[in-house]
């Protein structure tokens, strides 16, 4: 076995591999740029070299830097990650040409598996089911129709040079195919200026599930299950589950079959991913092949128990496999939330910073039967820099069922404190309460179809509601007790605390009394209900774990005058606890609105301005851009909402801003 | 008998309700609450006795004495907060405007009177359209009356000033002279000469708002500590801030139970410091992370934000925290930083409570408009109120502790009692750069960045002043909180007396 292994990555997978590589009695060499000169993966292995600037392109990918610290450290081996130089296949033939074993495929795996087209045509020759397509000139519409036929409808009708929507038209009969063939073909020719245009097979309902392949150096190839990945934003995974609640047996050992003989056609060895689109009548396409360890392998390693890196590291030692296809079991449910720096109520914008608080919930088996795992590469007091990815953490449950992963991954969710930065928890929480998720009826256009007008906080549930707001009236009463413990108070005259509160919540005022003993609270609501509390809460604790009706309820607490903060389940709540009297002198304040900003333009994120494009007294265009702001290495342009005529321009080019910082100042 | 009795519960009545319905539905329509309906809120609930409540005014001119309501336009009395005595006055809008007539301020100067004599503090809820003009100079009388016990209260008991309604002219002279100022927003405001007035004399044109509002005061003028979005988020806060104070200067800062270990250590605080010396940070996070369960009453938070001041608990006590913030002019020390400290220090040691302050100053921020503005006995007067105070002391350096500026900030030699120093801490007379220029003038620039790099090694760090016993202490951050729990709890028998004096001449 190696004695050393470099990691050429950072972040969490960095963190991930050294775990593994500890575990096995291996060394770890990290490398560093200067914005984690202080990160944990440096804290985590053996030994660390800082191989350059921030930006990964002088750094991270740099292959002479990465070579330079193997010579300087003695690394035997080098693991990848994924990302960075991970499917690149000139840094494999460097090794390769040093000697020194790279962590993952051979080269010309890579290359071959690297190319969109030549994959397919791969793929295609080993048997692999992929869309069914005509890729040659097609003269007419007749002959369009003849070859929609052939292919099945629906069918798309694609431009080559097409891009953006532009000529591009779905057919989902003859007429259509004919009319559709027509309209793309001129659309093409007027917009590219290229009119040839192919059909393909127009999956519907499609969902995003890959099999997890793994092969040694000794003709073995296994597929460890799939995993579900079609919740996904932009073309980026938020979560992901393993196994996907579509497959059915059949359709599982097709796909993993395919997927053994796609890997086997190319001399793969390693872990690999075979992507595959399924559509609602679960016919399963070939997409690419990802010829790396996936960032959400967690959820496969979950159900069957197999440390995926620790068999990379076998394999690239020639190891051969220690277990067999039929030894691959499903075990259970697991489902992944990636966490990111990314602010969902500011339609996910990058949010950079520190993190002044980062406590994430405990690892391992849980009270319920579940277990949590969560791999990070972050810490608190740590900084999410604007240079790289903007994932914090990879937050992973299992339960023995789906419904129990998902309870599992929501209590975690609640319990994960993350402050200081903006981030995307309180989204994945929101999905795992969202009846369509719930029910496993997803497709890849689930976000886009249930959050199409952004994300604003998920809403509770009237019995969640009145959990919470039992418990609000629960803990309020333990903080006021306190605040009568205070010294200097009159003997005898003491202030008593009442039993009668009201509890404002989203608007509602919720009656309550409580009756108090020993082991905790039962809260009676007016219309006759009661729920009983038990917490060892204490004022000032930002995390509160209760005990509803039996039932965990955790939140985090925040304090707001008259009453709390809470969030839990998406939800971002003000809860005020007051008097029957203090509630209805509160009734008389006046609703104050929120100051118009409509007049300027705000940064929308901390960024640095690029460019201003207007000037005072210009008069702008509903939608026309205004700046732009590069934060997290995007440059994001700032357009104008309405008409209007620039008064003043507030920032100039090079300014660093603030979230909600003024830029420009319209009439 | 009987009739007797319901005859007092039938003048009760009468007295509550004031100006009557009509303007007590005028004031909600404004989304003000009623005098009476404000010390509900304030007070624990059944706790407030009235006084005076049969008191009406004396007036014989202008028909005056055909309008004699019970009560005569303010609520006095007494009551708890969370089971502690406050006295309190609420004028009361809904008659006459809440104006002042001499035995409304007769019935102020009462609980005045009382709250010195019994220690407890004042506060008052101020709503007042100004002087009862109808009474002349008897209400000019009543308002000095109410000034010179303000004056002999100060440093005595607590005072607290809410402003809730309009609070103008010779009005605004009372709340001036109390520890503390609030103000509702979108609903108060406070001036010495009204817009109109303003516009006759000056010919500005500016609205009540502009001139004197919650934003005015709390931003510019510094008038006012705070504002509050309506009158029950004020009364809430307000309770909130009695919480923290003693209820006179012969007691202790109050301690109630916490729950937060004082050992917590906070390994997030090693990072706080970023590797750029020029690169600011928040310094409210290591006041947070050093409080009981991050609870801070902020007192100035919208002015001179390059200074914090406020109140935390430290194993359940008060506290008074001071410390300069990166994140504004780069914590640097200046006229309005200087006098909002100095006010704070002195209010803090005036009430025996101990004081904390978290220093990274880069020195006082140099320029024409500070010289001019005075900035030399402006700064002078948190050196001086720093250097008279007898109350515990401790101070954590977390960077730069830069020239006179070093000084200043409690430091060891004006009696600091644990001065405590980050390993981050640059302890010098300036930046290095600065520093070397002045030593080595004339060389060549790449010997000024040799050197600069050798006067960053010798001085930037807090060694040098350790060697001389000027800092007690290095100490690790993430420690903080344990380190000064620990000397605070040290000082709690703290006695230090000044020399007698009739007072000091601070420069005012």
């Amino acid at each position: 076995m190696f004695q050393k292994i470099l990691i050429a990555n950072r972040g969490e997978i960095a963190c991930r591999v050294i775990k593994s590589a500890r575990k096995m009695g291996i060394k770890t060499v990290a490398v560093y740029s200067d914005a984690d000169r202080n990160a944990l993966h440096v804290q985590m292995a053996d030994e660390a070299v800082h191989i350059g600037p921030p930006p990964a392109a002088q750094s991270y990918i740099v292959i002479d830097k990465i070579m330079a610290a193997i010579r300087q450290t003695g690394a035997q081996a080098v693991h990848p990650g994924y990302g960075f130089l991970s499917e690149n296949m000139n840094f494999a033939a460097a090794l390769e040409a040093e000697g020194v074993v790279f962590v993952g495929p051979p080269s010309p795996a890579i290359e071959a598996m690297g190319d969109k087209i030549t994959s397919k045509k791969i793929a295609m020759e080993a048997g692999v089911s992929t869309v069914p397509g005509y890729m040659g000139l097609i003269a007419d519409a007749d002959e369009a129709v003849k070859i929609s036929q052939q292919i099945g409808y629906p069918v798309m009708i694609k431009a080559s040079a097409g891009g953006g929507g532009k000529g591009m038209r779905i057919a989902w009969n003859d007429q259509e195919a004919r009319e559709g063939f027509q309209s793309s073909k001129n659309e093409a020719a007027a917009s590219f200026g290229d009119d040839r245009i192919f059909i393909e097979k127009f999956v519907t309902q499609p969902r995003h599930i890959e099999i997890q392949v793994l092969a040694d150096k000794h003709g073995n190839c296994v597929y460890l299950h799939e995993r579900e990945c079609s919740i996904q934003r932009r073309n980026q995974k938020v979560i992901e589950e393993a196994p996907s609640p579509f497959l059915d047996a059949a359709t599982r050992k097709a796909m993993g079959e395919q997927a053994c003989a796609l890997a086997k056609a190319v001399g793969y060895t390693s872990a690999g991913t075979v992507e595959f689109i399924v559509d609602g009548n679960r016919n399963f396409y070939f997409l690419e092949m990802n010829t790396r360890l996936q960032v959400e392998h967690p959820v496969t390693e979950l159900i069957t128990g197999v440390d995926l890196v620790e068999q990379m590291i076998r394999v690239a030692n020639g190891e051969p496999l220690p277990f067999r296809q039929e030894d691959l079991k499903i075990n259970g449910w697991a489902m992944e939330s990636r966490l990111y720096a990314e602010d969902p109520y500011r339609n996910f914008l990058p949010s950079i910073g520190r993190l002044t608080r980062y406590r994430p919930p405990v690892e391992g088996p849980t009270l319920g039967g579940g277990i949590v795992r969560n791999d990070t590469g972050v810490y608190e007091g740590g900084e999410i820099s604007m240079f790289y990815d903007p994932m914090i953490a990879k937050l992973c449950t299992w339960g023995p069922s789906r419904a129990e992963a998902i309870e599992e991954m929501r209590l975690a969710l609640d319990t994960f404190e993350v402050e200081g930065i903006g981030h995307n928890l309180p989204f994945c929480s929101a999905v795992m309460d969202h009846p369509r998720f719930t029910s496993g009826n997803i497709t890849t256009a689930f976000i886009a179809e249930e959050y199409e007008g952004g994300f604003t906080g998920a809403t509770l549930d009237a019995e969640t509601i009145a959990r919470v707001a039992a418990s609000a009236a629960a803990m309020n009463r333990v903080a006021e007790i306190r605040r009568t413990k205070i010294s200097g108070t009159l003997d005898n005259h003491e202030r008593r605390v009442g039993d009668d509160w009201v509890v404002t919540l989203q608007g509602v005022e919720h009656a309550v009394k409580i009756a108090a003993d020993p082991e905790g609270s039962t809260v009676s609501f007016a219309d006759g209900t009661s729920r009983r509390v038990t917490s060892d809460w204490a004022p000032g604790q930002p995390l509160a774990r209760l005990m509803v009706d039996g039932k965990p309820l955790v939140m985090k607490v925040g304090k707001i005058s008259g009453g709390f903060r809470l969030r839990l389940r998406g939800a971002d709540l003000k809860v005020h606890v007051r008097t029957p009297r203090q509630a209805e002198l509160a009734k008389l304040m006046l609703e104050k609105l929120p100051p118009d900003t409509s007049r300027f333009l705000l940064c929308p994120m901390p960024g640095l301005v690029t460019r201003i494009m207007v000037e005072v007294g210009q008069e702008v265009q509903e939608g026309q851009a205004l700046a732009t702001v590069e934060a997290m290495k995007m440059e994001n342009i700032l357009k104008a909402e309405r008409k209007g005529v620039v008064r003043a321009v507030k920032a100039a080019a090079g300014a660093s801003l603030k979230v909600d910082d003024v830029i420009l100042e319209f009439e | 008998m009987k009739d007797i009795l319901d005859q007092l519960e039938q003048r009760r009545a009468v007295a509550r309700q004031g100006g009557g319905q009509r303007r007590i539905e005028a004031q909600h329509a404004k989304g003000k609450l009623t005098a009476r309906e404000r010390i509900e809120l304030l007070l624990d609930e059944g706790s407030f006795e009235e006084f005076d409540m049969f008191v009406a005014h004396r007036c014989v001119d202008f028909a005056m004495e055909e309008d004699r309501p019970a009560g005569d336009g303010v609520v006095t009395g007494w009551g708890t907060v969370n089971g502690r005595m406050v006295y309190v006055f609420s004028q009361d809008f809904t008659v006459f405007g809440g104006s002042l007539s001499e035995t409304h301020a007769q019935k102020i100067c009462k609980i005045m009177d009382m709250a010195l004599q019994n220690g407890a503090p004042v506060i008052g809820l101020n709503d007042s359209g100004g002087a009862r003009i109808q009474e002349g100079v008897a209400s000019l009388a009543g308002y000095a009356e109410v000034f010179q016990r303000n004056i002999m209260a100060s440093g005595v008991v607590p005072q607290i000033s809410v402003i809730m309604g309009p609070c103008a002219g010779g009005a605004v002279y009372s709340p001036a002279m109390t520890d503390f100022i609030f103000m509702v927003k979108d609903s108060s405001y406070m001036f010495v000469t009204g817009p109109d007035v303003v516009k006759t004399v000056t010919n500005e044109v500016v609205t009540a708002e502009e001139l004197g509002g919650a934003s005015t005061h709390t931003r510019k003028s510094s008038v006012a500590d705070g504002a509050f979005e309506n009158d029950v988020e004020a009364l809430a806060e307000i309770r909130r801030l009695v919480d923290f104070l003693p209820l006179n200067n012969r007691e202790k800062a109050p301690v109630r139970p916490f729950f937060d270990d004082p050992k917590r250590l906070e390994a997030s605080l090693d990072t706080l410091i970023p590797d750029n010396p020029n690169q600011p940070y928040d310094m409210k996070e290591l006041i947070l992370k050093i409080a009981d369960e991050s609870d801070f009453f902020e007192i100035q938070k919208d002015f001179a934000a390059n200074i914090i001041t406020g109140f935390v608990r430290i194993e359940g006590q008060t506290t008074g925290v001071v410390a300069n913030q990166p994140m504004v002019l780069a914590g640097c020390l200046d006229i309005d930083a200087s006098r909002k400290a100095a006010r704070f220090v002195r209010f803090c040691d005036a009430f025996e409570i101990p004081i904390l302050t978290l220093v990274d100053v880069p020195g006082f921020l140099p320029g024409t408009a500070q010289e001019y503005g005075g900035v030399i006995k402006h700064g002078a007067k948190l050196l001086f109120a720093y250097g008279e105070a007898t109350v515990p002391k401790v101070t954590v350096i977390t960077r730069k502790a830069y020239g006179g500026a070093y000084d200043v900030m409690a430091s060891k030699h004006l009696r600091g009692d644990f001065n405590y120093a980050w390993p981050t801490a640059e302890i010098a007379v300036m930046g290095a750069k600065g520093a070397t220029e002045i030593i080595h003038r004339g060389k060549s620039p790449e010997e000024i960045a040799r050197l600069t790099k050798v006067y960053e090694d010798r001085f930037a760090n807090p060694f040098v002043a350790a060697e001389k016993g000027f800092i007690d202490e290095v100490i690790m951050p993430h420690s903080t909180r344990r380190r000064v729990a620990r000397a605070f709890a040290s000082l709690r028998g703290k006695k230090l007396v000044n020399p007698w004096k009739k007072h000091d001449n601070i420069p005012l």
